[in-house]
């Protein structure tokens, strides 16, 4: 019993992170490497508004997400749309934004123990005989519901209808007057908006540290290929496999092994299948 | 009646929404020259991208010499012998023209095979390549097969892809619209090579879009509309066919055809 | 053209500014030593030879160059630095693998080095050319699920083993966790640890770059290009990449062991993104694809990072900001400017 619930848990988390990258990778086809660090950032801003300007919670994390899309589009509209289409520097130039970031904020000063944010709820309640707090429920609640939102938005909204199109073929799109740089821009601000969401929902459970940022990029990209790197679906999905597993692991053989079954499954999927749960096998190839 | 040389059983492919290809099965025998038409997006390429390995068939079957070569990968059905050209051609624009040609030369098969006119052994690569690209209509004494590929006009690049083929001693050279972009008249010197390969052994499949001058090297066709095989036979039979018709050509051009077939 | 369009819109003739364009031609002396032309007097050959020969003499020079210990240990650094780079280089851009990962080759080589030093006695001398083998076979399995593959995948899975092996080094506890091996012998001679590293950077530059020309090194080109073509003409790719690859892996556990013996001691920094990012930045600083861009880069940044060592990780902020200016502004690098500056003079001609 405890393993299902802490698994849902670890799940839902794990799908958090990865929705972001897998919606910009969907979309754009840039692997933005950056993630980790919009994630941090994001409850970096919260805090500081919360914590030191004295901003009420909700409003922080509402002017936070609003940060952290700006910041996706800017980067895009600035530097990615410079580089788009020459993959080695689409892939250096996203990589060295999230470093700037993420060291930047450790240079900054954001190291130790005191940044937390609190939680959404105090208290817990029992599922079965789990103890389960009540800002993790509300995380995996609202994880869940997202998905579901997302999956609708995608399907039965204009914009939402025009990135699909742009996810499965960008000349098209282009030829049906959709705009593939601004949705582009729209879509990475979309993802860091996703990776600020995240990061207000989990950062909480413990503390802020820039070390996460690192984590998460490993976590979303590990969730990304064993689901099929462009489907948003299936990271939801093989979120739960790895959450699954890492859970497992942590019962039965010892905590220190979580990072190993995301590498482990990600080796595991590029050799047996390497396009994910529900990639597409045209995936793979580099198409000139 | 012999084994035929290439054989497709009951060959699908779907990819997500779309059936690209639906039960095609055909035979090919060893020294013909089939031709495959159709109007765009009927499944041409994905037949020959199933046949090479470049896509795996959703169902069916590819025979090559009897041996079972579905889905293998595109280095090992060309390592048998079964070669092809690209659509959107693919030469190494980069690269002196000759150069192209060492590249395949450093396949298992050319080891093999010697490449094109080797008797088994491969000897210096870069003589190899350069005789090639003479027997495929490059003047020899000129500077041409040195000169950097993104130089070349398209004629020249045609010839190239076909080269590349030639390089691993092919068995079957599968061509994918080899003569679009063509002028009329770097056409009709082309097809003097095509009957020349075919005088060699080599079995050619052709995907055309340019009937008339496929009419002249093919002694059968196969017609593709919309993922499944409409009709497969001699050019005058497969002219006469009133679906065929239908399906692809404007009527001026299936008399001008026919006085040709 | 748009003349028409232009008389319209724009002042009248008289006052519009001489219409100039820049305009580049070879120089004089560059077409006079092509080929075999070169061989027609002394002046010609020199053109040719007189920057590598620069670049060699100013190289094998360094070490007796410098003043004290501390900044001969840097000269060895720099060669480390730039055989990582060399090694990225030739990846990113005569195969097309974008390696985002080079401490996984440097972390990985210093261990073994230190293993095979500390565990089994084994000299530094022989330690070096081991930990290069078994380093380039360990480092080559790891990445071989992702090579037929699309380079994203490269990158991803690059970007990821360090912070990995990172992990579980410490997770476990096991090589020393997070204290690292000590006591590690070093290399019998300053002088010769200095050379060694030295020589080898020639060596791996002038080596790598024979060998990308010769045919079979045109087939990485090829593979680049083209992958498809290749293919099709009846080419493993996996196995050509594997062994760009393994040339790669080798010389980055290569010159891990080596820092291993200049220290004396590996640890978990190894794994550090320091290593990670700054070939990366020498590269792109000194010019892609030409090979002695990360050698060049790696002599005016490497010097750099050490007097902003007290800055601690803000270093690779700058590392980053440097390589994402070169990469939206200059991507050529110095080496393309200084080419080009080398082989063309340019003129202002009226249009």
């Amino acid at each position: 019993m405890e393993i299902l619930v802490y698994g849902t848990i670890n799940s839902v988390s794990l799908a958090l992170m990865g929705l972001g990258f897998a919606m910009v990778y969907g979309i754009c086809r840039v692997p933005n490497f950056a993630h980790g660090a919009l994630y941090v950032i994001c409850g970096f801003v919260t805090w500081t508004l919360f914590q030191k300007m004295g901003v009420p919670y909700f409003l922080a994390i509402l002017l936070s997400l609003g940060i952290n899309g700006l910041l996706g589009m800017l980067m895009y509209r600035f530097v990615l749309i410079r580089v788009r289409g020459m993959n080695i520097s689409e892939i250096i130039a996203s990589y060295a934004i999230g470093l700037i970031i993420l060291e930047g904020l450790r240079y900054g000063g954001f190291r130790g123990m005191t940044y937390t944010l609190p939680v959404f709820m105090e208290g817990s309640l029992m599922i079965g005989s789990v103890p389960v707090d009540y800002h993790r429920l509300l995380m995996t609640l609202i994880g869940i519901f997202l998905v579901a939102g997302l999956w609708v938005f995608t399907h039965h909204t204009k914009i939402g209808l025009a990135l699909q199109g742009m996810a499965q073929d960008e000349r098209a799109a282009l030829m049906l007057g959709i705009d593939s740089d601004l949705m582009a821009m729209v879509a990475m601000g979309f993802g860091a908006v996703l990776a600020g969401v995240a990061a207000t929902l989990i950062m909480p459970l413990g503390n802020i540290v820039v070390e996460s940022g690192y984590h998460v990029l490993i976590m979303s990209i590990a969730v990304c290929i064993v689901g099929g790197l462009g489907s948003w679906m299936g990271a939801f999905f093989a979120a739960f496999i790895i959450g699954y597993a890492q859970i497992l692991t942590v019962v039965f053989i010892g905590s220190h092994f979580q990072m190993v079954v995301a590498i482990f499954a990600i080796i595991l999927t590029l050799i047996l299948k390497p396009s994910g749960l529900f990639g597409q096998q045209k995936e793979l190839e580099e198409r000139v | 009646m012999t084994e035929p040389i290439l054989r497709m059983d009951t060959l699908s492919k779907r990819f997500g929404g779309v059936q690209a290809l639906k039960n095609v099965s055909f035979d090919v025998l060893k020294g013909d020259v089939l031709g495959i038409i159709g109007p765009n997006g009927s499944g041409k390429t994905t037949i020959v991208n199933s046949i090479t390995g470049f896509v795996k068939p959703s169902s069916g079957k590819i025979f090559f010499k009897g041996k079972n070569i579905t889905g293998l990968p595109p280095h090992k059905v060309a390592d048998m012998g079964v070669t092809r050209t690209f659509q959107i051609m693919r030469p190494y624009y980069s690269l002196a023209a000759y150069k192209n040609l060492v590249i395949p030369l450093f396949s298992p098969r050319a080891k093999r095979t010697g490449g094109w006119r080797g008797g088994g052994n491969l000897g210096n690569r870069q003589t190899i390549a350069i005789d090639i690209l003479e027997e495929i209509g490059f003047e020899r004494d000129s500077y041409i097969p040195f000169k950097k590929t993104s130089t070349l006009p398209t004629g020249y690049l045609k010839r190239l892809e076909l080269a590349r083929c030639l390089a691993l001693k092919p068995e079957i050279i599968i061509c994918d619209e080899i003569f679009s972009g063509l002028s009329m008249s770097e056409i009709a010197s082309m097809v003097p090579l095509i009957e020349r390969l075919q005088d060699e052994g080599i079995t050619i499949v052709m995907i055309e879009h340019r009937l008339r001058e496929l009419f002249q090297v093919a002694n059968r066709i196969m017609v593709v509309n919309f993922g499944e095989k409409l009709i497969e036979g001699s050019p005058s039979v497969v002219m006469a066919d009133e679906r065929v018709k239908t399906a692809y050509f404007g009527s001026e051009e299936v008399e001008e055809v026919m006085t040709y077939a | 053209m748009g003349n028409q369009k232009d008389q319209q819109l724009s002042p009248p003739q008289s006052q519009q500014p001489q219409q100039q364009r820049k305009e580049r031609i070879d120089r004089g002396i560059k077409v006079r030593s092509d080929g075999l032309y070169a061989l027609m007097s002394w002046r010609e050959i020199s053109y040719l030879t007189l920057p590598r020969f620069i670049l060699v003499a100013g190289m094998l020079s360094l070490p007796f160059l410098m003043p004290g210990m501390y900044w001969q240990r840097v000269i060895s650094i720099v060669c480390i630095y730039a055989i990582l780079g060399l090694s990225f280089d030739f990846l990113a851009h005569y195969v097309g693998l974008v390696s985002l990962g080079g401490a996984f080759f440097i972390g990985t080589g210093g261990y073994i080095a230190g293993i095979l030093n500390t565990s089994f006695s084994i000299p530094p001398f022989l330690t070096v050319p081991l930990a290069a083998i078994i380093g380039g076979g360990f480092c080559t399995l790891m990445l071989l699920p992702c090579l037929p593959l699309k380079g994203v995948y490269f990158a991803i899975i690059t970007l990821m083993y360090p912070l990995f092996m990172a992990r579980v080094i410490e997770a476990f506890d096991i090589f020393g966790g997070t204290d690292g091996i000590i006591g590690i012998d070093s290399f019998s001679s300053a002088l010769g640890e200095q050379y060694f590293v030295v020589v080898m950077v020639l060596l791996f530059l002038f080596g790598i770059r024979r060998f990308v020309t010769t045919d079979r090194g045109l087939i990485f080109t090829a593979i680049m290009d083209n992958d498809q073509a290749v293919k099709a003409s009846g080419i493993n790719i996996t196995r050509y990449k594997a062994l760009a690859v393994f040339i790669a892996s080798s010389m980055g556990c290569m010159a891990g062991a080596c820092l291993t013996h200049i220290y004396m001691w590996t640890g978990i920094s190894q794994f550090a993104l320091d290593f990670s990012i700054l070939p990366i930045a020498a590269t792109v600083i000194g010019g892609s694809g030409t090979l002695v861009g990360p050698l060049l880069g790696c002599l005016i940044l490497v010097p750099v990072s050490e007097l902003l060592r007290d800055f601690g990780t803000l270093r690779i902020v700058f590392y980053a900001s440097i390589l994402l200016g070169f990469i939206l502004f200059r991507s050529g690098g110095i080496m393309e400017f200084g080419q080009r500056k080398y082989e063309q003079f340019e003129r202002w001609t009226r249009i």
